[in-house]
């Protein structure tokens, strides 16, 4: 017998407050959030705009200092963390929804289908994501934070693929299923009444994962130079630093925020995940 | 195991397949004329853009069919021929890839093989062990997140200018030339350290998260339990969790490859360390489509023969696979 | 008497309190003797069972004591406890289809196990191959990976294995219940075998089908919720159950080798109380037919005839 929807839910919040690798990646989580949704009304510099004098440290007027050009890095910061969460929820999101529409039909119709598409999800797995981006970014002469995240987002599927289709083996061979087939429901309509329910942990799980890898991924796009044409992140303000020789004049404000912005909160993200898991998963909780 | 061989060397066949298909499409479907775009924004005198425009308008093959050019790329790619770059006209772009290579590999292979062993070691003691998993843990988790780049440019501001122990550019002195000297050595050496650094930090922590994950669970697994049943120490029953954990870290490694690829590349911009990140961002400034094209199936097929190698080691460790059974 | 335990209480420790899965489990049990444990799911058998060799967390050692062959058994201490396991107490887990490790070789396997154990491997070969002819497996098995053998096999292999140091006792959980009824017999046979041979001095022998039991065991222990509620001798016990669950359950027997929790047990009404919290007295209570006011105190399990003990209110006013 399963346990009543209610009981469930119950249990879940029970663990999950009591969680510390939960609780406190869903704080940090939550910080950065509130600092990009009101980050943008604390400063009323534009973001390219000379707002001071260069190369200023940190100071109570300059929270984080200005850059070569008298820009404010706060105000950049802000924007760019913004950038962050649009990438992580469009391309994170992107890839868990393709990557759970391959991996549900791989893993529910099984045979000739699963062949087919487990082969396509191998192939493009073996593909590095980044020289793929990298080959495309580079012939699209304009390129907007939503691009990246969409081009991002197409490549990143076969990791929430691969989870979700091995997932959906093990919940196919429950009884329930069985049942609902007996029944003469449509396989549309068994994977949306039975399987999705049971694997809504599993897959907000696998988009926490592929949040934190797609910030990343843009990232490191962004650094190479092949980040958005217009508008700031993460990555952009690090290569901007970085070609305006930031390192050697030790302008140190204009790149540690970034950089510490993005560890934080992707390492956050992992550490929800492992939280998660001991959620969910009985047997790894603390002992 | 021939099953196995046979599935792997099909799905590599058909990446580089696809590979070369991207490789040949992008620049084509893409908007604007890639011939175009590439010489008005190469700084090059005005008699060697005419020669360099024919060359490419020809290169491109854009005057013939679509299926004709799709041919035309597969025939030049098995002569090798992946076109002139532009940034170093006339040279030949397999060239200049071909002198990047070795700096790649000599970052690569030490960084990833000595992460992943200590990574999985650190990961497995770390396992279980209250303090360590409240202490050193989380910052691996924070290890794991670390944008290579920005862990690669603290290194370079920290060790290399606000103590100056390091240099932080290029892969010798700008006063030497490549010889078996024991000064170029050392020179290569110093040179070396501080993006091997940040490759295997950033890596190590990776590894050392999935372990330790990794082992919990064989830890629970039941043949850890009969074996604790039956009063075996505690050594017996971390070797066989450790050496069954280390199997889905060797197909991690396989999966992660590109990731740490595209680590690498960030890494050798930040210390202009002349590899094929270093080249590829030239690549980019200068709108040099055959370097880039180069560069990305070079890429491709540097992880592909990593991927099978991984493969080949798998199947010698993990019995199941030789016993003509199914591989994870 | 090989086995005594007294007044035994394990928990499982969770977050929303202690599992009530083992709750005062008294019982001795004779050399030579086995025993059949039967009980619904859930009920605790298998608690009881790692109680006696590995109780680990999230299982808690709560009180009782435990005396095998005179000598106390320390199984609320890790450590203290390693010397006893395997050498005198042993196990074949209900999980002894997974219960080898499947990347090493069986042969190797048991090798490195009792090399850890302090005991040379060669000493032992003859007698691991004598055994093998006994269960029916060839001597390649030792070359083989878990993976190559069949259930049955990997079964029979688990029970050479778990009686190898001729342990005085040995618990068999749910051995037969992924087999088919002709294996399910011909692997219970092997293990009366092995006591009659002196393998094993005694057995509990944990199962879900009490028809195997008729033909194997000397005594059955029936358990409901934590609790033993009945304890003969086998004739005695199937034919004059006493308790209204033990009734109930062999009332609603079987043509031979039907499984009671699949299909007998409906004919109970309502479910076992929860563990978390159980109700006071008598745990039967709410299923119970012949339940009275006195069932809100807890019935004590007591000897009511030589040999007989049930933990049943009503019981006491019959005999009295
Ligand atoms: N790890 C655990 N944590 C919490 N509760 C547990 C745990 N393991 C078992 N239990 C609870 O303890 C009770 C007894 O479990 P046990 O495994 O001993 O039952 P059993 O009689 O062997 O059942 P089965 O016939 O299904 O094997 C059950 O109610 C179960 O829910
Ligand atoms: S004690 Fe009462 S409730 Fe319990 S079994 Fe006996 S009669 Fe039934
Ligand atoms: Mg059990």
């Amino acid at each position: 017998m399963e346990p009543p929807q209610s009981k469930e839910k119950n249990e879940f919040f029970y663990f999950a407050l009591r969680n510390n690798k939960l609780v406190i990646g869903l704080i940090v989580v939550f910080f950065f959030l509130v600092f990009a949704i009101i980050g943008p009304f604390l400063t009323e510099h534009d973001l390219n705009e000379r707002a001071g004098p260069r190369n200023q440290p940190p100071s109570a007027e300059y929270w984080f200092g200005t850059t070569t050009f008298g820009q404010d890095v706060f105000t950049q910061f802000v924007y760019g963390l913004r950038a962050a969460f649009i990438v992580g929820l469009v391309g994170g999101g992107l890839a868990t929804i393709v990557g759970m529409m391959v991996g549900f039909f791989a893993g529910y119709h099984g045979g000739m289908v699963d062949e087919l598409l487990n082969m396509l999800t191998n192939t493009v797995i073996t593909i590095p994501k980044l020289a793929v981006l990298l080959v495309i970014a580079a012939y699209l002469t304009v390129r907007g934070v939503i691009h990246e995240s969409i081009v991002i987002g197409l490549w990143s599927w076969p990791w929430a693929a691969r989870a979700v289709r091995s997932q959906t083996f093990s919940l196919k061979s429950r009884n329930f299923i069985d049942m609902a087939r007996m029944t003469g429901m449509s396989s549309m309509k068994i994977i949306w009444t039975e399987i999705a329910p049971n694997m809504m942990s599993y897959l907000f799980m696998t988009f926490v994962l592929q949040f934190g890898g797609a910030v990343l991924a843009a990232a490191t796009l962004d650094f190479i130079g092949l980040g958005p044409t217009e508008g700031i992140s993460l990555g952009l303000m690090m290569q901007h630093s970085f070609n305006w020789s930031a390192i050697q004049l030790g302008i140190w404000w204009w790149f540690v925020p970034p950089g510490a912005a993005l560890a934080l909160l992707v390492g956050a993200m992992y550490l929800m995940n492992v939280g998660l898991d001991e959620v969910f998963n009985p047997k790894l909780r603390e002992r | 195991m021939k099953r196995y061989f046979s599935r792997k060397v099909f799905i590599y066949i058909l990446t580089f397949f696809l590979a070369v298909t991207i490789d040949w499409l992008v620049p084509r479907f893409m908007p604007g004329n890639p011939v175009q775009n590439m010489l008005s924004r190469a700084s090059i005198q005005s008699d060697a853009a005419e020669v360099m425009r024919g060359y490419y308008t020809k290169a491109f093959g854009l005057d013939v069919p679509l299926w004709q050019q799709y041919l035309n790329f597969w025939q030049a790619i098995f002569h090798g021929d992946l076109g002139v770059s532009v940034y170093m006209f006339p040279e030949k772009v397999t060239n200049v890839i071909f002198r990047a290579v070795p700096y790649d590999l000599a970052l690569l292979v030490p960084s990833v093989l000595l992460s992943w062993i200590a990574g999985n070691k650190f990961g497995a003691f770390a396992a279980r062990s209250r303090w360590l998993d409240n202490t050193i843990l989380p910052i691996t988790y924070l290890l794991r997140a670390t944008p290579y780049m920005w862990l690669a440019i603290l290194m370079a501001w920290s060790l290399g200018i606000v103590w100056g122990i390091f240099p932080i550019s290029g892969a010798y002195s700008f006063s030497m030339q490549p010889s078996f000297s024991f000064a170029f050595l050392v020179s290569f050496l110093r040179h070396w350290f501080l993006p091997f650094a940040s490759l295997f930090i950033v890596q190590f922590g990776g590894w050392a998260i999935g372990m330790r994950n990794m082992i919990i669970y064989e830890l629970e697994e039941d043949y850890s339990h009969y074996l604790e049943s039956l009063g075996a120490p505690r050594s017996l029953v971390r070797k066989y969790a450790f050496r069954n954990a280390m199997l889905p870290q060797i197909t991690g490694l396989a999966l992660r490859l590109g990731q740490v690829v595209a680590g690498a590349l960030a890494t050798e911009i930040v210390f202009s360390y002349p590899g094929i990140g270093y080249l590829l961002l030239q690549a980019i400034n200068n709108q040099d489509y055959f370097l880039i094209q180069g560069c990305f199936l070079f890429i491709v097929i540097g992880v592909l023969l990593a991927n099978f190698i991984i493969d080949v080691v798998y199947v010698i460790v993990d019995p199941r696979t030789r016993q003509g059974m199914e591989g994870t | 008497m090989a086995l005594k335990t007294d007044d035994l209480r394990v928990y499982y420790q969770t977050l929303k309190g202690d599992v009530k899965a083992l709750d005062g489990a008294s019982f001795t049990l004779e050399d030579g003797e086995i025993m059949g444990l039967a009980g619904e799911s859930g009920c605790g058998k298998s608690t009881l069972a790692k109680s006696l060799i590995l109780l680990k967390p999230p299982m808690k050692y709560v009180e009782g004591r435990v005396r095998l062959d005179g000598e106390e058994l320390p199984i609320w201490d890790d450590e203290k406890m390693n010397s006893f396991r395997y050498k005198n107490v042993s196990i074949i887990p209900q999980y002894a289809m997974n219960a080898m490790n499947p990347t090493r070789k069986i042969g190797k396997m048991v090798k490195e196990l009792l090399k850890s154990r302090g005991i040379s491997p060669g000493e032992k070969r003859d007698e691991l191959e004598h055994r093998l002819d006994l269960v029916d497996l060839t001597r390649d098995v030792l070359s083989m990976y878990p993976i190559e053998l069949s259930g049955g096999m990997k079964q029979r292999m688990v029970m050479v294995i778990s009686s190898l140091l001729d342990p005085s006792l040995l618990m068999a959980d749910e051995i037969t219940s992924a087999l088919d009824v002709s294996t399910q017999k011909a692997v219970s046979e092997m293990l009366v075998e092995f006591r009659d041979k002196d393998f094993i001095k005694s057995l509990i022998f944990i199962t879900h089908d009490i028809s195997i039991l008729y033909q194997i065991a000397d005594s059955i222990t029936v358990m409901y919720a934590g609790k033993l509620v009945e304890r003969a001798p086998t004739e005695e016990i199937t034919g004059r159950p006493l308790h209204p669950y033990t009734k109930l359950l062999i009332s609603s027997l079987p043509k031979i080798g039907a499984k009671y929790t699949e299909e007998k047990l409906e004919g109970i009404p309502g479910k076992p109380p929860e563990l978390l919290e159980p109700p006071e007295g008598c745990r039967f209570k709410n299923r119970c037919p012949k339940k009275e006011e006195e069932c809100d105190e807890e019935p004590p399990f007591r000897e009511v005839s030589p040999g007989h003990k049930v933990a049943c209110w009503k019981v006491k006013k019959d005999v009295s």
